[in-house]
């Protein structure tokens, strides 16, 4: 599943036990793919030793900051723009 | 500690004060293990400690005096951070992607990676010490207004915050706005204007004297 800029993308909540790139407070999250990066090797498997392949294809996907904190005080338009790797990724429903 | 019947073939001991903070005698225990399981070589390891801290602000300075003065240039650092740097004879360092992000009026950024401290070291020299920080790492995200404030930045309501988290292999570099009434000043008086903080988005420029 490949994603492309303005495309919805939900972030998966699956928990990960072990070394993984994806933040807690963006799981469960809708975003919107700003760029599409290239593909890295995988930071699940080189951290346990191994090469990382396949590789990962990379999103810049950007969140309103209002719906990443219910509590959030700044300006309405703040947002914020984390890399996430694809297979976090989930078409937003 | 005693040392006097240690029975294991540790080579030497280390230097040590004692006021030496714990993390260090980990990074030595990681150290050690690492060149034990060969994963890296002392003298390499050494050439990157030494690359890391030869590294500063300066550079990253230079990439946005430049971006101030010649727009195309701009146009090629906001398309290839890592290309634009090369142009310059800079060196980008080891990751495979920089990415500028250009302030406006309009528009302002700012970096944290809230899962460890990715940085554009080649760029800007080794973090400072708060940029680590568990209050700057779960702040940045959450009440990043709050932060900048702190950092004597007050931005005003209309303009977009934008932050960017870090997470992964791209690097992120804040070219922040050509402060006002500079038109006289060339590019090596522009680079000095450009502080870290300003590169990180936690600060503007400093203004002109």
């Amino acid at each position: 599943m490949s994603f492309t800029p303005g495309e919805r993308v939900h972030v998966s909540s699956r928990a990960h036990n072990g070394h993984h790139r994806t933040p807690g407070y963006l799981k469960g999250k809708t975003g919107t793919v700003e760029r599409v990066h290239d593909r890295f090797l995988n930071p699940e498997t080189r951290a346990y030793g191994e090469d990382g392949t396949p590789a990962q294809r990379l999103y810049l996907v950007g969140f309103e900051l209002g719906d990443l904190w219910p509590t959030y005080r700044g300006g309405a338009g703040d947002r914020l723009a984390a890399d996430v790797f694809e297979h976090w990724l989930e078409p937003a429903p | 500690m005693s040392h006097d019947h240690h029975d294991h073939d540790h080579p030497h001991e280390h230097l040590t004060t004692a006021d030496e903070p714990v993390v260090a005698a980990r990074v030595r225990a990681l150290e050690d293990l690492l060149l034990e399981k060969g994963v890296v070589e002392r003298d390499e390891l050494r050439q990157r400690i030494d690359w890391l801290v030869s590294r500063t602000p300066a550079d990253g300075a230079r990439l946005v005096a430049r971006a101030w003065v010649d727009e195309d240039f701009k146009t090629r650092l906001l398309a290839d951070a890592r290309q634009a740097a090369l142009e310059l004879d800079v060196d980008p360092g080891p990751s495979p992607v920089v990415v500028a992000l250009e302030n406006t009026e309009n528009v302002h950024h700012m970096v944290v990676c809230t899962l460890c401290s990715c940085y554009p070291r080649a760029l800007l020299g080794p973090p400072p010490d708060w940029y680590k920080s568990l209050p700057y790492r779960s702040r940045a995200v959450s009440d990043p207004r709050g932060v900048l404030r702190e950092f004597g930045l007050t931005l005003e309501d209309d303009v977009e915050l934008r932050v960017v988290d870090s997470t992964a292999d791209i690097r992120y570099l804040v070219v922040p706005r050509r402060p006002a009434r500079t038109d006289e000043l060339g590019e090596d008086a522009l680079a000095s204007l450009v502080t870290r903080d300003s590169m990180i988005g936690v600060a503007q420029p400093l203004t002109a004297a």
